[in-house]
């Protein structure tokens, strides 16, 4: 440092030091940067999302597993229901790469096949627990006051009960068995979770400033629950229903293979699941396909829920 | 809480007199180049970029600062506790001539606590709240060497709470952090900070989140302390009236370079560097003027404004009048069956003027909020009125209270809470006008633009979201959308307690022309009476919920009645500096 | 403390009640008359049938007879199997064996998941850190009668190292299997937990203060970072009892244990609704107990919730 800029008035090292100008360049205060695109939250989550592999793995296996469970067709044209018992646990043949099972049935077919079964139950769970939950939740968490003791007792009352285990226990008293039934028999114990969430989310939300301005504007408490509350405490509650989605397809799995899900008429992985652990010891390569093919599909999900969770993650946000 | 340790008055026109008395010719803390920066996903950032600094012995040494301007990560860069990727890239810093870049692990937790101690910045985050506070001291004891048995150590631990300034110590050191008060927990973390008689301690922001008289009280604390221990301090501050009052020798730091450094009235008085000097004129603390407005700049008659703030006081209508406003609380307790009533407001009276601002200034708890809510109409007096020229507002009809929310609206503290993220900054300007169906599409496009103006950000701000706009930004929108309906009335929250400086001088100016401009009236609520002489006309200074003081802002400031008033102002960090202009 | 306590303990009651309504409710509303169907095809006696609802309450209203259930589930008289066996008796006899599977089950995936996630989160962002966490999606999305297959097939059956079947009488050995097959999943749940709460105790303000007391780095982890990162842990252990009873059925299931989960199967399997109910809110009672014991530990971790 030139030494002119010291006056020597202080112990050595604590001179009144002055940077030159052109050292420190003093800016305008507070400018606002205009050269980047504008952002919005889920913006910048499609752009951090963009650059991991494991959100375009998982996006593609669950648009496989999605046009596997509406046009089968276009993976086989075999079907899954035509068996010949004569070609009981036959190797793979030409047209039949992964052979048959127990009941000479087409493995490759049949595990095409059962996605519709488990995507019908899976989809449909989670849009009756994600109706329901924020409901009940949102009602719960932004009135507060009794209706929150209420709605959280009630909640609790459900909670209470695991919900694959009373899903084990009603499927097991019925006797009309469908996707729509298992679905609702799911979601009737599934859906506590995720008005705890949404509560959570709301309370998070409700005292913010923006909140209050709503009602200083003199919005109603019903808008402002629907333009302000809800839209900002909705990341947590897509994160959790695609992770439930996951869960709900492996409740469904573990149903059909108690023999309590879906009728053995209709194909699911579950059941081919069940039916193939009579041959585990013969033959225990029957299982590996319907296996895989749920836990790839359950795996994409949850892996989807993982990063979506990440990219919205305020911490990794800027500023 | 009382201080048990005689304090001295604070000022730096005589130094500490153990710094003078010993024999100090080689500096204890000498950082020379320092360069540190942080890796992120989009390259390197270099936080601070060549900074000088020397601290001698028993000596105090006070870096300021905005956010963002490396004055922490210098700090923390002294005892190896950088955040995340942060990493010295070079220069040196040398403590008792041992050079400490580079230091192995276990070499510099030796350092710390016994050579070099830390307080840290926000006491609600800084104690683990699963842990007793004694046991937390007991720690630093322990790690740092401390020779002694358990009952030994407990007394210790006790005697240093004590020293720290709290009362009944021994009980106090059995509780949990949450059983303490933001400034208890301050005082055990210096206990904890001084628990090894370190030679250094690094003070970063240490009172910033505590209210103004328990902030002067427990800085006077630690002066007397580490005057009496001898150790030197190290201030980390935003706030330059609380660095020269406190450290004789300054460090300005901006953008990860130091700028000027020097003696402390030096700076003060006659600083050189362009942003110093713009500092030093924005500082609240040490402005003793009512900002003019654009119009009145021009006109250069500072006489005038205060005659002429305390004519239209009495003379101007009043548009807002509170009449023994009064709010209860009923607070559950945590036994089934208890609860207590609390009085958060208690038989107010006030009036705004039109066209004028009133300050409503209190420290936390005092209840000015809760009066601002009800102003507000967002919660509902116990007793007491609130009237709008001349009509009470309880007595209106819904569609009447619809309609006065155009003509009362808010701008809140907290920057990063006032806008909806998901909102564009268009959207949330919008809003109101959509609400109360002004305009159509087009016109309502036009106001935006036209409000944009008006709080000086360009136009092109309307696409984007609010976490790409900084704090002062953000608080620009606010007010942009509490002014789209054209109001009356502004209650402005702490709307500049969150800023940096310069930026808050900034908002202030801004709002101040507004007011000019628009013939707004403000009800600015604050807990920083160094702010409410740049812009308020008239100060109800509130405490407990009622109003001890009531009178024009120069009648406050120049002849306080109450001792209330009296210690507030005492408290404002660089009231004891006596700076020409 | 005591005040939390007895608190929690009268939140328990309506739920209680609540709970075990909800499930008798179900069986109460599900379709066909159970008395009809106890005759079979050839039908009762309209003496005996009479008689058989006398005897359960079956002519009562349904809130009565609630009530008469809830007295037999205190009074431990919950009717007997289609074999004849009390209840009560294949309960006292196959709770010790799914206790002991389950105590097994928690300390393995408690101290593998909390271990794991530790690791993982100090090494936040590491090879070994991604490497874990993928690992942990894939258990969490393989449901447990895979794994429990895949186990018993390459384990049990290819490598022989641990009985493929638990039986009668079934001693830690032969129990350890089933366990990891049912600590499975949770143990990736609890991997991943600890690893989010240990990433962002070690950041946190008061952790910074403790390194800047001078304490060594051992004692930041445990006292500071593990100590604050059990809580929600804790908290989860419990919620997750849950998966773990849905899980005993199958892993008991596959494994032959003749435990309650056991004992649940066969009973689903053979169609028995009375026991499979009965059972269901053993489990159910058994799950609130413990999470009510949760709650409690919580506290005790938890300075701030006891005060509460």
């Amino acid at each position: 440092m030139p030494d002119n800029r010291y006056e020597n008035t202080s112990r050595p090292g604590q001179e009144h030091f002055v940077a030159p100008p052109e050292d420190v360049r003093v800016g305008v205060v507070d400018a606002v940067d205009t050269s980047e695109a504008p952002s919005s939250l889920w913006g910048d989550a499609w752009r951090d999302m963009r650059h991991r592999p494991l959100f375009w793995a998982s996006a593609a296996l669950i648009v496989l597993v999605i046009l596997m469970a509406t046009i089968p067709s276009l993976f086989t044209s075999t079907s899954p229901t035509e068996c010949h018992l004569e070609s009981s646990l036959a190797g793979p043949a030409a047209g039949h790469i992964f052979g048959f099972d127990k009941q000479g049935c087409d493995i490759y077919a049949r595990a095409i096949y059962g996605a519709r079964a488990s995507v019908t139950v899976g989809v449909l769970s989670t849009v009756f627990v994600v109706v329901v939950g924020t409901i009940i939740g949102s009602i719960a968490g932004y009135f507060g006051g009794w209706l929150d003791t209420l709605l959280s007792r009630f909640t609790d009352i459900f909670f209470a009960v695991p919900f694959v285990l009373a899903a084990i226990v009603i499927m097991s008293l019925l006797q009309n068995r469908n996707a729509l039934v298992v679905a609702i028999v799911l979601a009737t114990f599934g859906w506590t979770s995720i008005a705890r969430i949404t509560r959570g989310a709301v309370l998070g939300v409700k005292n913010n400033e923006f909140i209050t301005a709503a009602k200083a504007l003199g919005m109603g408490r019903l808008a402002i629950l629907a333009k302000h509350v809800l839209p900002n405490a909705a990341a947590p509650i897509i994160v959790y229903a695609t992770v439930a989605l996951g869960t709900f397809i492996v409740a469904e799995a573990t149903l059909s293979f108690l023999g309590i899900g879906l009728p053995t008429s209709t194909v699911s992985w579950g059941g081919d699941l069940d039916k193939a652990q009579v041959s585990i010891r013969v033959a225990p390569e029957i299982m590996i396909y319907p296996a895989t093919a749920l836990a790839l599909t359950v795996l994409s999900f949850i892996m989807m829920g993982d990063v979506v969770r990440d990219a919205l993650d305020p911490k990794a946000r800027k500023r | 809480m009382t201080t048990t340790i005689t304090l001295t008055d604070g000022a730096t026109e005589d130094a500490p007199v153990p710094a003078e008395k010993r024999d100090d010719s080689t500096p204890l803390l000498e950082i020379k180049d320092l360069k540190i920066s942080f890796t992120t996903a989009t390259g390197t950032v270099d936080a601070v970029r060549g900074v000088d600094l020397t601290v001698y012995p028993g000596q105090s040494v006070a870096i300021v600062g905005e956010s963002g301007s490396g004055k922490s990560t210098t700090a923390h860069a002294i005892i190896d506790l950088l955040p995340g990727t942060g990493k010295v890239t070079g220069g040196s810093i040398s403590f008792g001539g041992r050079e400490l870049v580079g230091l192995k692990r276990r070499q510099v937790e030796d350092l710390r606590g016994r050579e070099i101690g830390l307080v840290p910045q926000d006491p609600m985050s800084n104690l683990n709240p699963v842990w007793r506070i004694g046991t937390q001291i007991d720690e630093a004891l322990v790690a740092n060497g401390f020779q002694g048995s358990k009952a030994e150590r407990t007394a210790r631990v006790a005697e240093l709470l004590g020293e720290a300034g709290l009362p009944d110590a021994a009980r106090r050191a059995r509780q949990f952090p949450h059983e303490f008060s933001g400034g208890m927990r301050q005082r055990a973390l210096i206990a904890i900070g001084l628990a090894s008689r370190p030679k250094l301690l690094i003070a970063d922001e240490p009172t910033s989140a505590l209210d103004v008289t328990v902030q002067k009280k427990i800085l006077d604390h630690l002066e007397g302390l580490t005057a009496d221990l001898g150790t030197a301090v190290l201030f980390i501050t935003h706030d330059l009236g609380l660095a020269a009052e406190r450290a004789e020798h300054l460090v300005v730091m901006y953008k990860g370079k130091v700028v000027e450094s020097g003696p402390a009235l030096q700076i003060l008085k006659d600083p050189q560097h362009e942003y110093t000097k713009r500092l030093v004129s924005s500082a609240p603390s040490l402005a003793s003027r009512r900002i003019q407005s654009a119009h009145e700049r021009g006109q250069e008659a500072e006489d005038l404004l205060a005659e002429h703030a305390d004519e239209t006081a009495t003379q101007a209508p009043d548009v807002v009048v509170a009449k023994d406003l009064t709010k209860v609380f009923h607070i559950r307790g945590s036994r089934p069956g208890t609860h207590t009533d609390f009085t958060a407001v208690d038989g107010i009276d006030f009036t705004l003027p039109k066209g004028r601002t009133l300050a409503l200034v209190g420290e936390s708890g005092s209840g000015k909020s809760t009066a601002a809510n009800m102003v507000l109409g967002l919660l509902e007096p116990t007793s007491g009125t609130v009237q709008f020229d001349g009509k009470d507002v309880g007595k209106m009809s819904a569609k009447e209270q619809f309609a006065l929310r155009r003509r009362v609206q808010p701008v809140f503290q907290n920057p990063y809470g006032s806008l909806d993220p998901t909102y564009s900054i268009f959207r949330s300007i919008e809003e109101p006008l959509v609400l109360h169906k002004v305009g159509d599409r087009r016109s309502r496009e036009a106001r935006v633009r036209e409000l944009l103006d008006m709080v000086s950000l360009p136009q092109a701000t309307m696409r984007r979201f609010p976490n790409e706009l900084s704090g002062g930004q953000r608080q620009r929108i606010a007010i942009a959308r509490a002014l789209a309906l054209k109001p009356e009335v502004l209650v402005l929250d702490e709307a500049v307690s969150a800023l940096d400086v310069l930026v808050q001088a900034q908002i202030l100016t801004l709002l101040n022309d507004l007011q000019a401009e628009l013939g707004l009236s403000f009800l600015f609520i604050t807990h920083d009476l160094a702010v409410v002489r740049q812009i308020a006309d008239l100060v109800a200074v509130m405490k407990d919920g009622s109003i001890v003081e009531h009178a024009t802002t120069d009648e406050v400031f120049d002849n306080p009645q109450q001792e209330y008033t009296q210690d507030l102002l005492a408290a404002i960090p660089g009231a004891s500096l006596e700076i020409g202009g | 403390m005591l005040w939390y306590i007895g608190r929690r303990l009268l939140q328990v009651i309506p739920v209680f009640l609540g709970a075990t309504l909800l499930l008798y409710g179900l069986v109460f509303l599900r379709p066909g008359d159970p008395v009809a169907a106890l005759g079979g095809e050839r039908g009762l006696s309209p003496a005996a049938e009479i008689a058989i609802r006398e005897a359960y309450h079956l002519d009562q209203p349904f809130i009565v007879q609630y009530l008469y259930f809830l007295k037999g589930v205190f009074t431990f008289d919950m009717g007997v199997t289609f074999t004849g066996r009390p209840v009560v008796e294949v309960i006292a006899q196959a709770f010790p064996v799914t206790f002991q599977l389950a105590i097994m089950a928690i300390v393995i995936e408690t101290v593998f998941g909390i271990g794991f996630g530790l690791w993982a989160g100090v090494r936040k962002g590491k090879l070994f850190d991604s490497t874990v966490l993928l690992w942990s999606l894939l258990l969490i999305s393989l449901p447990t009668f895979v794994i429990g297959f895949v186990l018993q097939a390459v384990v049990g059956v290819q490598l022989g190292w641990l009985p493929i079947t638990a039986g009668r009488d079934p001693d830690f050995i032969s129990l350890l299997m089933p366990a990891i097959v049912l600590a499975t999943t949770s143990f990736a749940y609890i991997l991943r937990l600890t690893r989010t709460s240990v990433v962002e105790n070690i950041t946190a303000d008061f952790v910074r203060t403790a390194r800047a007391k001078g304490l060594g780095r051992g004692k930041i982890m445990t006292r500071h970072v593990l100590r604050n990162s059990l809580i929600p842990v804790v908290t989860f252990i419990g919620i997750d009892l849950g998966n773990l009873m849905a899980g005993s059925i199958v892993t008991e299931g596959i494994f032959n244990v003749n435990g309650v989960g056991g004992t649940l199967y066969q009973a689903i399997t053979r169609g028995e609704n009375v026991t499979v109910v009965s059972l269901a809110t053993v489990l159910v009672v058994v799950y609130i107990v413990a999470n009510l014991i949760v709650d409690i530990l919580y506290a005790v971790l938890d300075p701030r919730i006891r005060y509460a």
